[in-house]
């Protein structure tokens, strides 16, 4: 055989094993994603129902909370990046990384010092890389977030906010707290998403509620205050769940997609290549022909003579 | 006859939801009964079991250990929300 055919072949052999190895992942993401949409789904009625209540207790009560209030001065924001554990997930971790930077040029640009909160291992390499310092990392779970790392972030975060209401100068303490991940709006469109949270904006999805939309007026128990006093901070726990948990489709939706073209690519490359051999193939016999037949003409000419 | 329609959610997932009769909850003042036509309140519920007796007369007593959480009762619409949940007895739906 000759050396180019063997080469070519070669080449076919190696492109074929790594197209069973995206052709896995590709089918890996696929059946996580469906877990990773029914979560979102299970968490849609907590979600709801905290919602609810909180403006519930907005709409009624004049409560000045720590939570809602807007700092005169600020001084420093946090930013939490949500990115993912792993790589081969196409522009995922790059584009949010992105939004991240973007956000952190426009808080320095407006005087603030920015404090990066980073969960997934891809981000935390990113700045260490460049030697940013990390106020708050957390990793290990970007592709299937459970309630308990939702509020071990949100925790962290309600403290350090929190520290900043007295009027003693800590080091960990930050003013503003924004949130950096990925909506994930379908199978193919995912998109970067900046969001404030806190001071905590309540906002309403439905701008203009329907007459049954209107909530009764409640009676609170204990107080007012007590009672918002316990459901803001879940309030801010069940944001970033929601975060984390479409941060996780997001990443899967992009790792599936970024696999299947990697697989395209690999069958296009067998094709190329497969070409190539038989045409590598088809010149060796032409020659070797064209070298009998040249051998068998010079004889017989030979003998005439 | 009146019925409350009861939604028992945690952070992960739904667990129970359904007509029922009466629904007894702790709350932090101390132990609190739903029955129908309960006027709106919002209340933090304190560690300690919530007990759904549901419409379906055959049916088993729902009983839910709670680490906290808080209820809604507005318009018969009686909405729990806990942290974490462990459902003792009574069928769980999802």
């Amino acid at each position: 055989m000759g050396a180019q055919l063997r080469v070519y072949r070669q080449r076919i052999r190696s492109v074929q094993a790594m197209k069973k190895i995206t052709r896995a992942f590709e089918l890996i993401a696929a059946s996580r994603m469906v877990k990773a949409q029914q979560r979102t789904a299970a968490s849609a009625p907590y979600t709801d129902a905290i919602t609810r209540a909180v403006s519930a207790v907005a709409t009624y009560s004049t409560e000045n909370h720590p939570l809602t209030m807007e700092k005169r001065e600020v001084r420093r924001a946090a930013v939490l990046l949500v990115t993912s554990d792993r790589g081969l997930a196409g522009a995922y971790s790059s584009s949010i990384l992105k939004a991240g930077e973007q956000l952190s040029e426009l808080l320095r640009a407006e005087g603030k010092e920015v404090a990066l909160y980073v969960t997934g291992r891809k981000g935390i390499a990113y700045h260490r890389f460049r030697h940013h310092e990390l106020a708050g990392q957390w990793s290990g779970f970007s592709d299937s977030p459970s309630f308990e790392n939702a509020r071990e972030v949100s925790n962290t975060l309600i403290n350090a906010f929190l520290a900043s209401m007295d009027d003693k100068e800590d080091a960990g303490e930050v003013d503003e707290i924004h949130l950096v991940f990925t909506r994930f709006v379908t199978m193919v469109t995912q998109v970067s998403e900046v969001v404030r949270l806190l001071p905590l904006e309540i906002v309403e999805d439905d701008a203009t509620p329907g007459p049954d939309d209107v909530l009764p007026l409640y009676e609170f128990e204990p107080s007012p205050a007590a009672v918002l006093d316990a459901l803001l901070p879940r309030y801010v726990e069940s944001r970033i769940y929601n975060a984390l948990l479409q941060a996780a489709a997001s990443e899967l939706a992009a790792r599936q997609r970024a696999m299947k073209s990697a697989t395209d690519n690999a069958e296009e490359m067998i094709r190329r290549y497969s070409r190539l051999a038989n045409t590598a193939r088809q010149a060796e016999i032409t020659q070797e022909i064209s070298e009998i037949v040249g051998g068998s003409n010079a004889l017989s000419e030979a003998s005439d003579a | 006859m009146p019925q409350l329609q009861v939604e028992f959610v945690s952070a992960d997932r739904k667990i129970w939801s359904g007509p029922a009769v009466r629904v007894i909850v702790r709350t932090v003042d101390g132990e609190m009964g739903v029955l129908p036509g309960h006027s709106p309140i919002l209340a933090l519920m304190a560690a300690g079991p919530v007990r759904i007796r549901p419409a379906d007369k055959d049916a088993e007593t729902v009983e839910v250990q709670v680490d906290g959480g808080f209820l809604s009762v507005e318009h018969d619409r009686v909405t729990l929300v806990s942290d974490s949940a462990t459902v003792l007895s009574g069928t769980s739906v999802a």
